[in-house]
């Protein structure tokens, strides 16, 4: 490629316009003329040299192209003039797409193609959460077979089992899939084969195992001779039948599993009973499937419905109906908040791409300014508007390319380490960015439409440009006392720069106030244990003598100060929580219509209270006399008392009615929490005796204050020792609270990150501004020193406009930020911009960037030598 | 100078093509040779020459090779191809019509009425 080099033709054209000049002077010689005047003469008689030349190019034909690599070299030329300048532009326009991009790619990524299956578009599933009766097997069968709107219906749960390959057993996380799952999502295996509706005979009749291609890479070492083999998942034998493709994870965005089997066989590796109970709510996540041709997804949803309250009227006591919504397969209950945070993340990203264009615009009209007296040289060389438009658009679209390619660079680079992150180490949890041709295009088109932006914000200057003027009167022009469309792109780039600083803010303060919320757990010092007895065999009525046992060992341990169990998770853990109907004593009907409060339910050892840190506000805790055949207990938190019985007294010993008609007497009162989720409002919750419900799924919890790592290492010896086939894997409650607080972590980095890019953004506008001001006034700032000015009078003069200004701008911003109140709400928790720290803040960090980026130019201004710079003139 | 025609639009190219079709010319020479063929009654821009050369070679009526001037300057030298030289004579004899035509109305009188 020589674009960069003189083209030949170019070389060739000048050199014969050159031997003309001399044909003709050596003529004009002869007739009389000295030589210097004959070339003048022959010089001026060619006239316009740069018109001619593009009349010559026109003629010879692919001008376009041959003019355009001369643009490009040109601005090239000029840009390596003024470094500082193309430095500032480029580095600026790369921020600024960059975040875009960055955001635009998550989007992209989570939004625009949730699940890599064939069709996906016409995919559609009942979304997790809420009271909808989609997550209980008998229902799914009976939503399956009875409604009009799916070709067929698949329904997925998660399992987390133990796996034996006969060396060490370990965890590992699955889907248990309804037979037709990989028939429904229309995908081929990549070995072996997949598991069919025709291979379901009813309970425990398809032993098989699906595996992913990443667990098959990273456990088997792609041995392709694992196909056939029979592995143990809690001590069951199943045998592997396949490996999933590479490129499918799941049906769900944000969890991958390990494997995939066949959900008639679940009871097998959880609980027995659960595919049967019609009113439970977690043997399946999701149901999906794909919509039939011609029903639009509002028939489906309606659909849908229709069979649920069809379910409701014939089993009233179970099924517990809120109304269903359909979702694309994929984000489940998190798409709305997701969509909410990603469209708030657009904006801002949006605001960092405007203040980078009036940055630009700024910075470009300052050297456009400079350039007056070479543009009009230019004109009056003969070379027309037209063509010097073209060059200056040039120049703007080579920095938005260079600008724009970096700033590609940098996200696509980000957003592969995003997709590779595994947020929570040793779970399935990741976050599946990966970018595609979509971001490039979208990249190029916003540095390029920027470009053009800011690329004509001095084209008025030029059009205006008068030559004789500008080369009469040199570059000297005086700055004017009115309003210039650089003041008003300054202000704009402050006002959104106080935005994004007062989101951050914002977004800091939320993040601060929830972690230093009341959860109703104290989890510092705290360890949590998953423990599944069902990995290792145990039958349900041998579980309680085990957890006592386990507990016993728990406390026998040195420095441990309380030990307890929960059943199922623990609050604020993989935001898990079981609600459950509660029912006045004399209601008998116990339809979900006549229930009392939904309360989260738990089932918890003695001993868990004051491991978890949880006070007792009134009455007792459970001890180990509440077991199987002692009268039914419960303890409330504050709000069901509240809620139920009027006030904590009244509570205890008051009595109420569960979901199985079981009448349970309020024994104590415990201070409210939080239980799913951090942002939540506060709920009502019960705690019941693990004895009297046994489950072997739980979660051991020990209080002590020693180190982590020791007391981890000390409870795994211990736990060995009651059973050597038990994975365990010891962690900290704070460490599995990151789970529920990171999506305000996610919003705080990048809000925080937003409002950097902004202060950052601002900064160099303001620098540019200041110092740009002090370089076109030093020979007046000389005069007023020389005539005996002060240093302030000096600062004032020079600065007193671009902190006007500053002032002006922030003002705007701060406003804007304390309206933009409900976008910052979708983002983060407990956005409140009214709060005076937040304001305070703002201000304070305005005056702050303001104060870093006049310092250079105030000092510059201060250090004027008069003498120096009058001589110089 | 004030008494020179100025050019009909399209006839620049004719002129050179004219010049050109007595012998080889560089472009300066086809200057010089057209306004010795013209008495130096038209003007011609010497700018506006080149284009006019460029677009002839562009459309294959004149080739160019680099030689040197009667004075020892290095300069390019035109001359027509066989194209050129057919053009050439289509365009004179189109020229002529036009010329003959012309004259010839202007030249009618006013028949009586």
């Amino acid at each position: 490629m020589n674009i960069f080099h003189r083209s030949p033709r170019t070389e060739e054209m000048e050199e014969e316009l050159l031997s003309h000049v001399q044909l003709r002077a050596d003529d004009l010689e002869r007739s009389g003329l000295n030589h210097a005047q004959a070339e003048r003469q022959a010089r001026i008689e060619l006239g316009g040299r740069e018109r001619w030349k593009e009349e010559c190019y026109q003629a010879m034909g692919s001008s376009f192209f041959e003019s355009l690599v001369q643009d490009i070299r040109f601005a090239l030329r000029v840009l390596r003039k003024s470094p500082g300048f193309t430095f500032a532009a480029v580095v600026t326009l790369a921020l600024a797409i960059g975040a875009n991009a960055v955001v635009f790619g998550i989007m992209d990524s989570l939004l625009l193609r949730p699940l890599n299956v064939p069709q996906w578009e016409s995919l559609w599933g009942t979304m997790y959460g809420g009271n909808i009766a989609w997550q209980s097997y008998p229902n799914y069968i009976d939503l399956r077979d009875h409604n009009h709107s799916f070709e067929d219906l698949a329904a997925f749960g998660m399992v987390f089992a133990g796996l034996d390959t006969g060396k060490d057993p370990s965890v590992f996380n699955g889907f248990a899939t309804s037979g037709n799952y990989f028939d429904v999502l229309r995908i081929q295996p990549y070995l072996g084969k997949f598991f069919h509706a025709s291979d379901e005979h009813g309970r425990n009749s398809a032993p098989y195992v699906v595996l992913s291609y990443a667990y098959w890479h990273s456990r088997f070492h792609e041995d392709r001779s694992v196909i056939g083999r029979v592995v143990g998942v809690n001590k069951h034998p199943f045998t592997i039948i396949g490996v999933a493709p590479p490129s499918f994870q799941g049906t769900l965005v944000f969890v991958s599993p390990d494997f995939y089997m066949p959900i008639v066989n679940e009871e097998q590796v959880t609980t027995e009973g659960l595919l049967s109970a019609r009113g439970s709510d977690h043997a399946v996540f999701e149901v999906m499937g794909h919509i039939k041709p011609g029903v639009t997804p509002a028939q489906a949803t309606a659909d849908v419905n229709a069979v649920g309250a069809s379910l409701e009227k014939n089993y009233p006591k179970e099924v517990a109906r809120g109304n269903t919504s359909l979702a694309h397969e994929g984000l489940t209950s998190f798409g709305p908040d997701l969509k909410g945070f990603l469209a708030g993340l657009m904006l801002l990203a949006g605001l960092i791409l405007l203040a980078a264009c009036a940055n630009l615009g700024s910075l470009f009209a300052a050297h456009a300014a400079d350039r007056s007296r070479e543009v009009a040289l230019r004109l009056a060389l003969g070379s027309s508007r037209r063509r010097i438009l073209r060059q200056l658009l040039t120049e703007a679209v080579l920095i938005s390319l260079a600008g724009g390619a970096a700033g590609l660079w940098a996200s696509v680079v980000l957003l592969s380490r995003l997709g590779t992150w595994q947020p929570f180490p040793g779970t399935a949890v990741r976050i599946p960015v990966s970018p595609d041709a979509r971001l490039y295009v979208v990249a190029l088109l916003l540095a390029l439409v920027s470009g053009f932006l800011f690329g004509i914000v001095p084209v008025r200057q030029v059009l205006r440009a008068n030559p004789y003027e500008v080369v009469k009167a040199g570059s000297s022009r005086r700055l004017g006392s009115r309003m210039t469309l650089r003041d008003v792109l300054l202000v704009i780039q402050i006002a959104i720069c106080a935005v994004l600083v007062t989101a951050s803010l914002v977004a800091v303060r939320g993040l601060v106030r929830s972690l230093h919320g009341n959860y109703g757990i104290d989890p510092r010092n705290t360890m949590l244990a998953s423990v599944n007895l069902a990995m290792a065999g145990y039958s349900i009525d041998k579980v309680p003598g085990m957890q006592k046992s386990m507990i016993d060992a728990m406390e026998s341990i040195p420095g441990v100060e309380h030990a307890g169990l929960v059943n199922g998770y623990p609050p604020l853990v993989y935001t898990a929580g079981t609600r459950e109907n509660v029912f006045k004593t004399e209601t008998s009907d116990l339809r979900n219509s006549n229930a009392a409060a939904n309360p989260y339910r738990y089932e918890i050892s003695p001993g868990y209270f004051a491991a978890a840190g949880t006070s007792l506000l009134a009455g007792r805790t459970f001890d180990w006399h509440d077991g199987k055949d002692a009268p039914p207990v419960v303890v409330v938190n504050r709000d069901f008392a509240g809620k139920m019985f009027g006030s904590v007294n009244h509570a205890v010993g008051s009595f109420y009615k569960l979901l199985d008609g079981r009448r349970v007497e309020v024994v104590g009162v415990v201070e409210d929490g939080k239980y799913q989720n951090i942002t939540q409002d506060q709920q009502p919750a019960m705690f019941l005796p693990s004895m009297q419900s046994p489950a072997n799924a739980f979660f051991l919890v020990v209080r002590s204050h020693r180190d982590p790592q020791q007391l981890a290492a000390a409870m795994r010896t211990k736990l060995h020792q009651l059973d050597s086939g038990l994975p365990v894997d010891p962690k900290t409650w704070n460490e599995l609270l990151s789970v529920v607080l990171f999506p305000s972590r996610v919003a705080t980095m990048s809000l925080g990150v937003m409002g950097m890019m902004g202060a950052m953004l601002s900064v160099t506008g303001i620098f540019g501004m200041a110092a740009y001001s002090v370089s076109k006034r030093l020979r007046e700032l000389g005069i007023r020193v020389a005539l005996g000015a002060q240093r302030t009078q000096v600062l004032q003069a020079v600065l007193g406009r671009t902190v006007k200004l500053l002032a002006v701008g922030s003002a705007i911003g701060l406003l804007l930020g304390i309206l933009a109140t409900r976008v910052l709400a979708y983002i983060v928790y407990q956005a409140t911009p009214r709060d005076p720290l937040v304001l305070s803040g703002v201000v304070l960090a305005m005056a702050l960037l303001g104060l870093v980026a006049t310092w250079i130019p105030a000092q510059r201004a201060l250090s004027v030598d008069p003498m120096m710079l009058l001589r110089e003139e | 100078m004030t008494d020179q025609a100025q050019l009909l639009p399209g006839t620049l190219d004719l002129l050179v093509l004219k010049a050109v079709s007595l012998g080889p010319l560089h472009g300066y020479g086809v200057l010089l040779r057209i306004g010795q063929i013209t008495n130096s009654a038209l003007l011609i821009e010497q700018g506006a020459l080149y284009p006019a050369l460029f677009r002839l070679v562009r459309q294959g009526l004149l080739k160019a090779s680099w030689g040197v001037s009667e004075n020892n300057r290095r300069a390019k030298f035109y001359e027509l191809t066989a194209t050129g030289r057919k053009r050439f004579r289509e365009e004179t004899e189109g020229w002529n019509r036009l010329a003959t035509a012309m004259t010839a109305a202007l030249a009618a009188q006013a028949e009586e009425a």
